[in-house]
Parts: structure tokens; C-alpha cells; sequence
């Protein structure tokens, strides 16, 4: 069936649910949003893909293993844990800074974020492999 | 110019409340699917737009605060809300839901019979 409508709309609103995603993650420190929020929106846009391609034309869209993603995510958690015992405090303890970067200047940086992109990074995968397996069900 | 400005925001947000209003009594009034289908795309994302204005003009006027996730959101709605009744619609059509009886002409009814002939 004729889907022009739809896939018009998709291929312009994924990228604004994209970019939301991403606002949402930043924020995080500061205001209402973070990590799992973020994942779960990115997730649904690429859900609305899903829901406009069929599972094949997504997968060529988008050629991330998503189960791959999981562990990646797990690791970077685990990781700025880990990172804490090198410097001699406790698992899990973050350490930020001011930090001089050639192009945008004086950045505060805390590895809580990292920690954060860890939990994105899961999010996205488990969403996504969930509505996967349902998905391409044979 | 505080007065000007609260009563622009009432305004709006008064507005937007009425019409959402009127398109839930049309839903209510309406004999059949595509009739409510359009009273209630048009009428609630007009509505909606003008409430998420009226917060807009509150924030960015009273607290000077301006927030661009509130303009997001009316580009959002705008975009969405016509596209989910357009497909909303047209399953109701495909799977056969009939018209209001008052109805004089189906352009689409030839192509709907083709349609419905090669899923069987």
C-alpha cells in the first residue's frame, strides 16, 4: 500500500526525536532527563522507522547490532567504575575538571557522563532487541 | 505592558481550552468516523498549539526564560497529529468502515474494491 505520507513525515520527525534524545542526555546533570530517558527516546525514533520501513531497510539504515550495544554499554558503566580504583578511592567514585579543548574551549567534564552513556547505551540496546525478536517473528 | 502581556497569555491559553473543548464535543456529536477524525485532528492540534504558546509567552515574558522545547513541540504536533489521523482514517476505510448514510459520493471506492479483491 501507499505509504508516502507517512515515511515523508517519519524521515523528518525521526531527526527531531534524534536530536531530542540527545538534549535530553546532556541535560541530564542539570535538569530532568539522563541516560535512561534518553535511550528510551532514541529507541522510539527508531522504532518510527520500524514502524514506517519494513525491518530489513532499517537494519541497512541503521547496521548496529544492538545485542553488541548492550555489552558495550555495560562495559563503559563498569569502567568509569574500575577507573576509580587506579587512583586509589572507592569502586564507582567520579572524579570532573575543567578541561581545555582545541575547539570549544573550557569544558567541565565529569565521568558521570560516561557512567550515563553507559546506561544510553544499554537502554537503546535492550528496547531495541526486545522489539526485534517480537518483530521478526517466524 | 504586564497587562498587556497577561491578558495575551490568557488569551491564549483560553483559546486553545475552548477548542479542545468544542473538538471533544464534536467527537461526541458526529455521526461517523471521518466526520470525528476531523474534528478532532484540526480542532485539538489548534488548541494544543495555542495552550503550548500561551506557556511560551508565560515563561519567556514573565520569567524570561525561553524555552525552545515548547516551539519544538508545536513543530511536533503540527507535523504529527494531521499525519496519525490521515492513517487513522484510511485504516478505517481499508478495513471497511462504512460512511455516514448521508454520504453522496466515494471517489475512492473503485480502488478500494481492487484492494480489497487482491487480499483475497
Amino acid at each position: 500500500m501507499n505509504e508516502l505520507i507517512l515515511r515523508t513525515v517519519t524521515a523528518v520527525v525521526t531527526f527531531m526525536i534524534i536530536l531530542f534524545g540527545i538534549q535530553l542526555f546532556f541535560a541530564g546533570h542539570y535538569y530532568p532527563g539522563g541516560g535512561f530517558i534518553a535511550g528510551l527516546v532514541t529507541a522510539g525514533a527508531i522504532i518510527l522507522l520500524l514502524l514506517a520501513f519494513d525491518i530489513k531497510t532499517v537494519r541497512s539504515m541503521i547496521p548496529i547490532s544492538y545485542r553488541t550495544l548492550i555489552g558495550i554499554g555495560l562495559l563503559f558503566a563498569l569502567g568509569t567504575g574500575l577507573g576509580g580504583l587506579l587512583f586509589d578511592v572507592p569502586f564507582l567514585t567520579h572524579a570532573h575538571g575543567h578541561v581545555m579543548l582545541p575547539l570549544l574551549g573550557d569544558v567541565s567534564l565529569h565521568t558521570a557522563v560516561l557512567f550515563d552513556l553507559g546506561v544510553y547505551l544499554v537502554v537503546v540496546g535492550v528496547t531495541m532487541t526486545i522489539i526485534e525478536t517480537i518483530g521478526e517473528d517466524e | 505592558m504586564t497587562e498587556i502581556i497577561d491578558g495575551l497569555i490568557v488569551l491564549f491559553v483560553m483559546a486553545g481550552a475552548l477548542l479542545t473543548l468544542i473538538s471533544a464535543i464534536g467527537v461526541l456529536r458526529l455521526p461517523d468516523v471521518y466526520t470525528r477524525s476531523h474534528a478532532i485532528s484540526k480542532s485539538t492540534t489548534l488548541g494544543m498549539i495555542f495552550i503550548l504558546m500561551g506557556t511560551l509567552f508565560y515563561f519567556w515574558l514573565k520569567h524570561d526564560h525561553f524555552n525552545s522545547r515548547l516551539l519544538l513541540a508545536i513543530v511536533f504536533l503540527f507535523l504529527t497529529s494531521p499525519v496519525s489521523a490521515h492513517l487513522i482514517s484510511r485504516a478505517a476505510y481499508y478495513s471497511g468502515v462504512r460512511p455516514w448514510e448521508g454520504t453522496v459520493r466515494d471517489d475512492l471506492a473503485e480502488r478500494r474494491e481492487r484492494i480489497t479483491k487482491s487480499a483475497k
